[in-house]
């Protein structure tokens, strides 16, 4: 099947449309049509998975032009991988979003779907182009997506959203002006292209040019420390159906773009060799992931405490990129894969606690280990995950991240990630002291607090049962999937 | 609520301009794909249109020509139509959006390019006039 | 060098432009004043492409019978193509800020960053 990569981002794109039009017709049509949709993306994306893997990539060129005139999809190892992963949380978001929508934000409802859904076709459409500006103008429609879903909560929640519009509008004319700079020297906007006619070209300026435009740029869109500053508020005051689907996702899929870009089109030897990129972007994430884990301690609202949480993760994400070995490519990506399922368990959880008490706070969660155990439990393993502790998910990429660090001879990257887990033990232990050790403050006991429904509950074990799968399974996962693109991308 | 200007010159002349304008529009997007112009441009030229309408007469006197509930399904339906053209040729054998493959019968494939071109160009417009009304009657409205 | 410098100065007041939407964005504190900032910052970088596609004594891309297909004639027409594209983008991204912005003078009463934030941190 040839045309595969394209049909992800496009049934993303028919379902959102044919989503309004029945949302206009009859209210449950439109969010049947989405849910629809997206279980459709995430079964194309799953099977282009398995094709994948058993045939080697799949290229699709838009309009029967073929590269380096047309515009080229490619759906190689890791771009199936990511798509498997979004299509997914996309098809769990959805479903937890229906009676989550409707209890914090139910006048947007009509809407709500159709944006989501196009959040979705931008997000796929990154990772399955291979065009340089065709990455751009999926980035756009998935970061347009993501201003319009994070704006629909109530106090700051529109000015957050506009902050994280003006940053990621830099972020992303950023990325345009590199690509400007690399379509001027090399004359192509396909990657594979560019990739081969870059060495001879690497001592130009205009090259260095568009490689710091570039890393600046995505990592204004990825939260990379010093750029995350729009995160927090972000997550925080957005509706919690938004964050589920946006936290566990959008960071990644940046960062997937800059392994992309970084690794697959400038090339290892110039990130390392030529202009020092990647040592730096180490420093920058070994600062990003101390500052984010110190900052979650300080919180007292539990969401802002996972939003300064994923900053640190998506810092170790990039260290593991910035390590240039496979053992440390393998831990970052392994780290997308589960950070994914790890903070979504958390966000929807918060959520569920929401909807049935009413509370935000770190406090306020004191107690709810017997009213909402099936919940609880879902937050504790996620937390156990984060923390680090075998056999969840979380200590496999920490491990290879580890291995990575003394592969490189990078103690302090080492230091970094262990220094990470006691910190990330400190902020959840606070938490589950508090459900588990202590009696309900009075606004919680008055209100009653039960589970959530189960349209909320079930994609919460999803997401916190499969971390603990994802942790028995990772040596299938890296050894079949994996290891293969790390050696791809970095030599092995 | 946007109300009707009281100058009968700025009504009269608004009212005279704006089939001018969505004429030329409908030009440039003819020509989009041979000459400067294409489905944005005229696009936004038609928006331009209402718009000038809207402004003049205030939304329920220019409600007959481009009724505010009419904004958001052209928009939908002009995707839609571009989607569409590119999706049939998947399903007999194409790529995405590989205009060659349409069906239409006994055309050669350069034509069918060109006309398939087209209709993606139409679409467009149709989109992003459509869009832009929208944008600007809730706007108006101050819905937001 | 200071031949270099003056034949590429439209890239100079390019770069200025670019630094001056930056100041408008980040700088201040009324969030019109941010927009009117982001729209300078994206049309120069369009007005970048724009200039990177020109060459020396060539027309606009149509084909003209003196000239045949001599690409070295014609203005490249493919940045051109790609920052419509971008201007669409910036044209959405636009109309999604108003949005907001009208979403949070309705809620707030004020267009002042940190006015707002004051507000919200009371609460």
């Amino acid at each position: 099947m040839a045309h595969l990569p394209v049909l992800v981002p496009v049934a993303y794109l028919l379902a959102s449309f044919l989503s309004v039009l029945g949302g206009l017709w009859r209210d449950r049509l439109g969010y049947g049509i989405a849910l629809g949709g997206a279980a459709a993306a995430a079964l194309v994306s799953l099977w282009g998975l398995l094709l994948v893997l058993r045939q080697g990539t799949v290229h699709s060129f838009l309009g029967g032009w073929p590269p380096p005139i047309g515009i080229e999809y490619v759906l190689d190892p890791l771009a199936a991988f990511l798509a498997s992963l979004v299509s997914a949380l996309g098809v769990v978001a959805l479903v937890y979003a229906r009676p989550s929508v409707a209890r914090e934000a139910p006048e947007k409802a009509l809407l709500f779907y159709p944006v989501a859904l196009l959040l979705l076709a931008g997000l796929t459409g990154i990772v399955v182009t291979g065009d340089l500006f065709n990455l751009f103008v999926f980035l756009e429609i998935a970061s347009l997506a993501a201003y319009a879903l994070l704006a629909t909560g109530k106090g700051l929640s529109p000015l957050a959203a506009f902050r994280y519009l003006i940053l990621g509008t830099i972020g992303g004319s950023f990325y345009l002006l590199a690509v400007g700079f690399l379509y001027f020297t090399t004359g192509s906007l396909n990657m594979a292209d560019v990739a081969e006619r870059l060495p001879p070209l690497y001592e130009s300026r205009a090259v260095l040019a568009a490689a710091v435009f570039t890393v600046v740029g995505l990592g204004l869109k990825m939260a990379l420390f010093p750029l995350h500053l729009w995160l927090p508020d972000a997550y925080t005051y957005a509706p919690s159906a938004v964050t589920g689907l946006i936290a566990p996702v959008m960071t990644k899929v940046m960062a997937y773009a800059l392994i992309r870009i970084l690794l697959g089109v400038f090339g290892l030897t110039y990130g390392v060799e030529v202009v020092p990129l990647l040592p730096v972007i180490g420093w920058l994430a070994m600062g990003g992931v101390l500052v984010g884990s110190v900052m979650a301690i300080a919180q007292t609202d539990v969401r802002r405490m996972l939003a300064y949480s994923s900053v640190a993760q998506v810092a170790l994400v990039a260290l593991g990129v910035a390590l240039a070995n496979p053992l440390g490519l393998v831990g970052g990506l392994l780290h997308i894969l589960n950070h994914a399922f790890m903070k979504g368990c958390l966000f929807l959880v918060a959520g569920g606690v929401y909807y049935r008490a009413g509370v935000w706070g770190v406090a306020q969660y004191a107690g709810l280990g017997r009213r909402m155990p099936w919940t609880m439990g879902a937050f504790t393993l996620a937390a156990l995950a984060m923390i680090g502790i075998p056999p969840t998910a979380g200590f496999f990429s920490k491990w290879y991240l580890v291995l990575g660090g003394i592969d490189a001879g990078h103690w302090p990257a080492v230091g970094v990630v262990l220094a990470s887990t006691l910190l990330t033990a400190a902020y959840f232990f606070r938490v589950l002291e508090g459900v588990y050790t202590r009696e309900p403050v009075p606004e919680v006991a008055a209100v009653g607090g039960s589970e959530p429904p189960l349209g909320m509950l079930v994609p919460t074990w999803v997401l916190g049962g499969g971390v603990l799968l994802l942790g028995l399974g990772n040596v299938l996962i890296v050894g079949r999937v994996l290891e293969q693109v790390a050696r791809d991308l970095v030599g092995g | 609520m946007l109300t009707r200007h009281p100058s009968p010159v700025v009504t009269t002349v608004a009212r005279l301009l704006a089939p001018l304008i969505a004429l030329f529009a409908l030009y440039v997007v003819a020509h989009g794909h041979y000459s400067p112009g294409g489905g944005f441009q005229g696009g936004v030229l038609l928006a331009a249109s209402t718009l000038l309408l809207r402004l003049a007469l205030g939304e329920k006197d220019s409600a007959p020509a481009f009724p505010p509930s009419l904004a958001l399904p052209m928009a939908v339906t002009g995707v839609l139509l571009y989607t569409v053209t590119g999706v049939v040729p998947l399903f007999l054998g194409g790529g995405y959006l590989d205009y060659a493959r349409l069906p239409w019968p006994g055309a050669p494939a350069p034509l069918l390019r060109y006309f398939g071109i087209l209709v993606v160009e139409v679409g467009v417009a149709l989109a992003v006039w459509g869009t832009m009304v929208a944008i600007f009657d809730r706007l108006a409205r101050g819905e937001g | 060098m200071g031949e270099e410098l003056l034949g590429r100065y439209p890239y100079f007041l390019t770069a200025l432009l670019l630094v001056v939407g930056l100041y408008g964005m980040l700088g201040k504190r009324n969030l019109l004043k941010k927009l009117i900032g982001m729209t300078v910052f994206q049309t120069a970088i369009f007005l970048f492409f724009i200039q990177g596609a020109t060459k020396q004594g060539a027309t606009l891309p149509i084909l003209d019978p003196r000239w045949g297909t001599d690409p070295a004639r014609y203005i490249n027409p493919l940045p051109h193509v790609l920052i419509l594209t971008a201007i669409v983008v910036a044209v959405a991204i636009t109309g999604v800020s108003f949005a907001l912005v009208l979403t949070i003078y309705r809620s707030h009463g004020t267009l002042d960053e940190e006015a707002i934030l004051e507000q919200g941190r009371k609460r």
